[in-house]
């Protein structure tokens, strides 16, 4: 994985390294031609988002098949990929709306999670300069952590530009809209937990987590965000844990990385 | 809840999703962020993705007391190991559902 690093090591390589090297291949991506004057940027897109496109299935499946059982409506689900396009936010929300939790409560945990894109629009904002602002509001809606980890190892690499870069975002878009809806309908077939469902949403996190352990720095502060959190979900009632024990490790990491840096 | 109700909750979710993506990209299009910014919100996803599994693996979330060693933790552990040796979102949820379903089916 060390190919898609990033500098700062805040990399979100959610995507497989296999899948990227097929098009990584592809005679197009090694030419350095001048993008704007390039009539395939189309083509461009669409290779370089089939592994998020392909990911995304059984991920936006599940969560169709889990707000299905939420007893949330088909066109619901639709309106919710369409208007926050965020994985796990959307599962956090299906999984709040179960346990009856307030539309508020729900809203400020979405901010909360997706607080981490702000990193990434930072990052991405650096080869996007100079766009049209109306361009800029356009791309700022696909800013996945996905697309965000494809279009930066492109960009890095040359010969990539808005155009392909806002089609990798859209063809992921609707790859997440038809699937979360498919599931939706689908979901109305399938009885509760069946092959498992339950479980998709613990997974995706795990894997997302392994994807995040770049260093020892990171690993600690996952402890501590383990441990702080634990002991806030038993001991004080509410889903306040989340944003309290994120708030806490963060902090812990933020420190032992400034103690690690100070002994340089 | 009815349709205003989904409207409003999934709106408001949209809105506060969009912010923190455009945000930067419209104000901060050369400018750098401050470097503790940048390494603070470098944590955010580690502590975020841990603070929501701690429960899960560890705690009996009906009476919210401690609970080791439950179906979900052990699953977690052959879960991690195929996401690290694949690297693959998909597949790791794939075999994450598939191992605690067989779990539901043969250990308890």
């Amino acid at each position: 994985m060390a190919t898609h690093k990033t500098e700062r090591g805040f990399s979100k390589k959610r995507h497989r390294p296999e899948t990227l090297n097929f098009s990584e291949q592809h005679p197009s991506m090694t030419e350095q031609t001048d993008p704007a004057d390039d009539a395939s940027w189309f083509r461009d897109g669409a290779l370089a988002s089939w592994p998020i496109c392909f990911g995304y299935i059984p991920i936006g499946l599940a969560l169709g098949v889990l707000a299905n059982q939420a007893e949330i409506p088909v066109w619901a689900v639709a309106m919710m990929s369409v208007l926050v396009f965020a994985g796990s936010a959307q599962f956090i929300c299906v999984a709040m709306l179960t346990a009856g939790a307030s539309i508020w409560a729900i809203i400020f945990t979405t901010f909360v999670v997706n607080l981490r894109h702000f990193l990434m629009s930072s990052a991405v904002a650096v080869h996007l300069s100079g766009l049209r602002r109306i361009l800029l509001n356009l791309f700022a809606y696909g800013i996945t952590d996905e697309s965000f980890a494809v279009n930066m190892a492109r960009f890095r690499r040359g010969g990539w530009d808005f155009k392909r870069a806002i089609t990798v975002n859209q063809l992921a878009n609707l790859a997440w809209v038809l699937s979360t809806t498919s599931g939706a309908v689908i979901g109305q077939f399938i009885p509760r937990g069946a092959f498992g469902t339950d479980y998709a949403l613990t997974a995706m996190f795990l894997a997302l987590l392994l994807f995040q352990l770049h260093n020892m720095i990171y690993v600690l502060t996952g402890i501590a965000a383990l441990v702080i959190a634990t002991a806030w979900y038993i001991f004080i009632p509410g889903n306040s844990y989340i944003i309290g024990a994120s708030i806490s490790a963060a902090t812990i990491g933020f420190f032992l990385k400034r103690y690690q840096d100070s002994r340089k | 809840m009815n349709f205003s109700d989904y409207l409003f909750l999934f709106g408001g979710m949209g809105l506060v999703t969009y912010l923190p993506r455009w945000l930067p990209l419209f104000y901060l299009a050369q400018r750098r962020l401050p470097q503790w910014l940048i390494d603070w919100l470098s944590m955010i996803p580690v502590a975020i993705l841990c603070s929501l599994l701690a429960p899960i693996l560890f705690t009996d979330q009906s009476s919210r007391s401690l609970s080791l060693g439950k179906p979900e933790f052990l699953v977690a552990i052959p879960t991690l190991l195929f996401a690290l040796k694949t690297k693959s979102l998909g597949g790791t949820v794939l075999v994450g559902m598939g191992l605690y379903w067989l779990s539901s089916l043969f250990l308890w």
